[in-house]
């Protein structure tokens, strides 16, 4: 059966695993996000804070990701079989470069700009808000960009335990030895890869105030 | 209600025990301004920041309007302290309009209002509001940042105003024009102003009285005149360079 074939006759299963495979990195990175910014912040304010934090996300990131799947399954609450324990890993790994660039993109701001806000009066939540995290965005989601598309290749493990995704495909093209079945869970992965790689420098761009 | 805006009262600045500034006794009285002059690393924007308390005095105190910087909210205290940097002090990614309605934003002004005062500010510092509103900082010449600073810092009407060499990096026609019209403009609304630069010819212009600093320390203190005449040695060393 070619290729196409293949598709043709499978193009339902192919587009719910695409849907998994796209949920999963989705929610992952928004909770990626939610916890990583803060973070990223939580440095400039403290800079004790920053070696122990950065060297906690640089240890998870070099932890072969089928092994943290592995790790994760016998764990209470966070791991088991399925999409949730996917998630926990896929958030690990999307935490360094968000909270990196967070960190990256404030900490770079002229400290002129920022002495004028305080200044002026600001107080440091008006200080985040108006200066800190609008000229730091473009930075900030690039780190954000790195963590999706990496995000979208980790997920093709999550397959293993059992969360679904196109790593179904992937998995079940390995032990069948039959690439066309690979890359009917590859080829979409990297579509979705360079879809979002490209929709979210998009938005980094309209994000510079000396482009938006 | 006291006469005296700004009181340095044995005030010093130390970082790790090595003093950078004081012990000062100074004080500014309401509509003057005072110019502290002298060269770089002489510890005169240092002071300058004690007295809207970015920086705290390690001893003695700065009271402004009679109370210890310490005993102000930061805040309050900054929002009643217009501040004018050198042109980088402009919020990069706000509009001219924005920049300048900045602490009346943060005080919550009306809408209205708050774009009938920058109106009138940027008229005042003389700017169309129709022209320049809308641009960004980047889009502007040096000498139009720098006017915009200034109608920044005057926005929400604070009695006090720190200038921090506000027209150091412009050329010298531009930098004419600016300094005489920032002195009928701080005359007309009776501001209080402490200034620094190391120009002693600004200095000289803009000064109802010159503080001459060096070494952390004031070594003079007097009218324009005063500091013409005197035969003070930091003083001679500035007036008439070698």
């Amino acid at each position: 059966m070619s290729f196409w074939q293949f598709v043709a006759a499978n193009r339902g299963e192919i587009g719910r695993h695409t849907l998994e495979h796209l949920g999963l990195v989705v929610v992952a990175t928004c909770i990626a996000v939610a916890a990583g910014v803060p973070l990223g912040v939580a440095l400039t304010r403290s800079p004790r804070l920053r070696a122990p934090i950065l060297g906690l996300a640089n240890v998870f990131q070099a932890i072969p990701s089928l092994a943290l799947f592995g790790f994760l399954i016998p764990l209470p609450f966070l791991g088991g079989i399925g999409a949730r324990t996917a998630i926990v890993a896929l958030v690990v790994y999307a935490l360094l470069p968000i909270i990196r660039n967070t960190y990256a993109g404030v900490s770079g701001i002229d400290p002129a700009v920022r002495e004028a806000a305080v200044g002026m009066g600001m107080t440091d939540g008006e200080l985040l808000r108006l200066v800190e995290l609008p000229l730091a965005a473009p930075v900030i989601l690039a780190g954000v960009r790195i963590a999706t598309v990496v995000g979208v290749g980790i997920a093709t493990i999550a397959a293993a335990i059992g969360a679904g995704g196109l790593g179904e495909f992937i998995f079940r093209g390995v032990s069948m030895v039959n690439n066309t079945v690979i890359l009917a869970g590859a080829i979409p992965a990297a579509l979705l890869a360079l879809l979002l790689d490209g929709g979210l420098h998009l938005v980094e761009r309209a994000s510079d105030w000396r482009r938006g | 209600m006291t006469d005296l805006a700004i009181e340095f009262v044995g005030a010093s600045y130390a970082v790790d025990g090595h003093t950078i500034v004081g012990p000062l006794d100074l004080a500014v009285h309401r509509s003057e301004t005072v110019v502290f002059v002298g060269q770089s690393g002489s510890g005169k924007t240092t002071s300058l920041r004690l007295i809207n308390r970015l920086l705290e005095p390690t001893e003695g105190a700065v009271r402004v309007e009679g109370r210890s910087t310490l005993e102000w909210d930061p805040v309050r205290l900054r929002r009643r302290i217009g501040y004018v940097i050198q042109e980088v002090g402009l919020l990069p990614h706000f509009t001219v309009a924005r920049n300048v309605g900045l602490v009346p934003e943060l005080e919550r002004w009306s809408p209205d209002r708050l774009r009938r005062r920058v109106d009138e500010l940027l008229l005042l510092v003389g700017l169309l509001p129709a022209e320049f509103g809308r641009r960004l900082p980047h889009e502007l010449s040096g000498g139009q940042r720098q006017r915009v600073g200034v109608a920044r810092a005057l926005a929400a009407e604070p009695p006090l105003l720190l200038c921090d060499e506000p027209f150091g990096a412009l050329d010298a026609r531009t930098r004419a024009d600016l300094q005489r019209e920032f002195k009928d403009l701080i005359r007309r609304l009776q501001k209080t102003v402490v200034f620094v630069t190391h120009d002693v010819r600004e200095a000289l212009l803009l000064a109802s009285r010159i503080a001459v600093f060096r070494e952390g320390r004031v070594t003079f203190l007097g009218t324009p005149d005063e500091f013409a005449t005197t035969g003070e040695p930091s003083v001679r060393d500035l007036r008439d360079p070698a």
